[in-house]
C-alpha cells in the first residue's frame, strides 16, 4: 500500500485533521460531548491510520515503542498523582477542590489532568495491541 | 422520526448480523463486522450520545477492523467447515436471549424519567453540578469529578489490558526468535 499516490497525498491531507480533532474532543470536553477516552482512541486511531498507509516501520519511527509502553503507565501515574496532590494539599483522595484557593477552579484543574491521564493511557494501550497485532509474522510491513 | 431512524439502523444491524454469521469468507466478515460498529455508533448518535459514538466508530469501525485484518494476515481466509451441527450452542444462545427479552419487561420503558435511576443522585448532579465544578457538561463532571474513583478504576482496567497483551505477545516473539537463532 506504501506506493499507492492516492492513498498516500489523502492520508497526508486528512492525518493532522484527525489529530486536531483529537485536541478538540481532549479539551472542549468539558464544554461539549467528548473526554480523555475519546480524544485517547481518535489519537490512536490516527496513528494507525498513519501505520497502514505509510508502513509500521515509518509509524515506529513517529512513536517509538519505549515512547508508547512510557504511556500506558504515564497515564495512570498521572491520574493517581492527581489524587494523591489532593490528599498532600490537605484533602481527600481524588478531592479537587484543595488544588486551587478557589474551589471550582480547583475543580477545573483536577479534572484537565484526569482527563489528560486517561488520554494518554488510552491512546498507549491502543496503539501498543496495534503494534503488537501489525508487528507479528510481517516483520512490520503491512 | 426518530424512532423510525433508530427503527431502521436497528433492522440493517440484524440484517448484517445474519449475512455475517452465514459468511465463510473471512476477509467479508470482518467488512461486516466494521459495518455493523458504524451503524451502532449512527445509533448513538440518534440517541444523543455523541460521545459513545466517537468510541465506537474509532475503537469498533475502526482500530479493531485494522487488527483483525492483520490477523488475518496470520491465518487463511476462508473459515473452516464446522465438524458438528451447532443445534447445541444454538439452543443455549436462543435460550438466553429470551431469558433477557424476558428481562427487558421489569425495565422502566425508555427514557422514562421517572425511572428509579434518575431519582437517586442524578438531581443532585443536574442541580448542584453546574455551580460545585463549574462545568457545563455534565458528563464529565459526573465521570471525572464526582466518580472520580470508578474513572481511576477503568483506566487502571485499560492499563491492565495493556500489560496483558504486552505480555502475551511479546514472550511468542522473543521465543519464536530463539528458535531461528540456534
Amino acid at each position: 500500500m506504501t506506493r499507492d499516490m492516492v492513498l498516500r497525498v489523502v492520508a497526508k491531507l486528512l492525518i493532522p485533521f484527525i489529530l486536531l480533532f483529537a485536541l478538540y474532543v481532549q479539551f472542549h470536553g468539558d464544554f461539549g460531548p467528548g473526554g480523555g477516552f475519546q480524544a485517547g482512541v481518535i489519537f490512536a486511531a490516527a496513528m494507525v491510520f498513519y501505520a497502514v498507509i505509510y508502513g509500521l516501520d515509518n509509524a515506529r519511527r513517529v512513536l517509538p515503542d519505549w515512547l508508547v509502553e512510557s504511556m500506558i503507565a504515564a497515564g495512570v501515574l498521572l491520574y493517581l498523582g492527581v489524587g494523591f496532590a489532593g490528599l498532600l494539599l490537605g484533602g481527600n483522595f481524588l478531592d479537587y477542590f484543595v488544588l486551587d484557593p478557589e474551589p471550582v477552579a480547583g475543580q477545573h484543574r483536577g479534572i484537565f489532568w484526569v482527563e489528560a491521564g486517561v488520554a494518554i493511557t488510552v491512546s498507549g494501550v491502543m496503539l501498543k495491541i496495534f503494534y503488537l497485532f501489525a508487528g507479528r509474522g510481517t516483520d512490520g510491513e503491512q | 422520526m426518530e424512532a423510525l431512524i433508530v427503527n431502521a439502523l436497528l433492522a440493517l444491524m440484524m440484517v448484517s448480523v445474519v449475512v455475517l454469521a452465514r459468511t465463510r469468507n473471512l476477509f467479508a466478515v470482518i467488512v461486516l463486522a466494521g459495518l455493523y460498529s458504524f451503524l451502532m455508533a449512527t445509533v448513538m448518535v440518534a440517541l444523543d450520545a455523541v460521545d459513545v459514538a466517537m468510541t465506537e466508530a474509532a475503537v469498533g469501525a475502526g482500530v479493531s477492523t485494522v487488527l483483525l485484518l492483520g490477523a488475518l494476515h496470520l491465518c487463511r481466509s476462508e473459515e473452516a467447515k464446522p465438524a458438528h451441527k451447532p443445534w447445541l450452542p444454538l439452543a443455549v444462545t436462543a435460550t438466553t436471549g429470551l431469558v433477557l427479552v424476558y428481562g427487558t419487561w421489569d425495565l422502566p420503558a425508555f427514557s422514562d424519567a421517572e425511572a428509579p435511576i434518575h431519582k437517586h443522585v442524578a438531581p443532585r448532579y443536574l442541580e448542584e453540578g453546574p455551580r460545585e465544578t463549574g462545568i457545563p457538561n455534565m458528563v464529565t463532571a459526573v465521570l471525572a469529578s464526582y466518580r472520580g474513583y470508578d474513572t481511576l478504576g477503568e483506566t487502571t482496567v485499560v492499563f491492565t489490558a495493556g500489560a496483558g497483551i504486552i505480555a502475551l505477545l511479546r514472550r511468542r516473539r522473543r521465543s519464536a526468535a530463539d528458535k531461528e537463532a540456534p
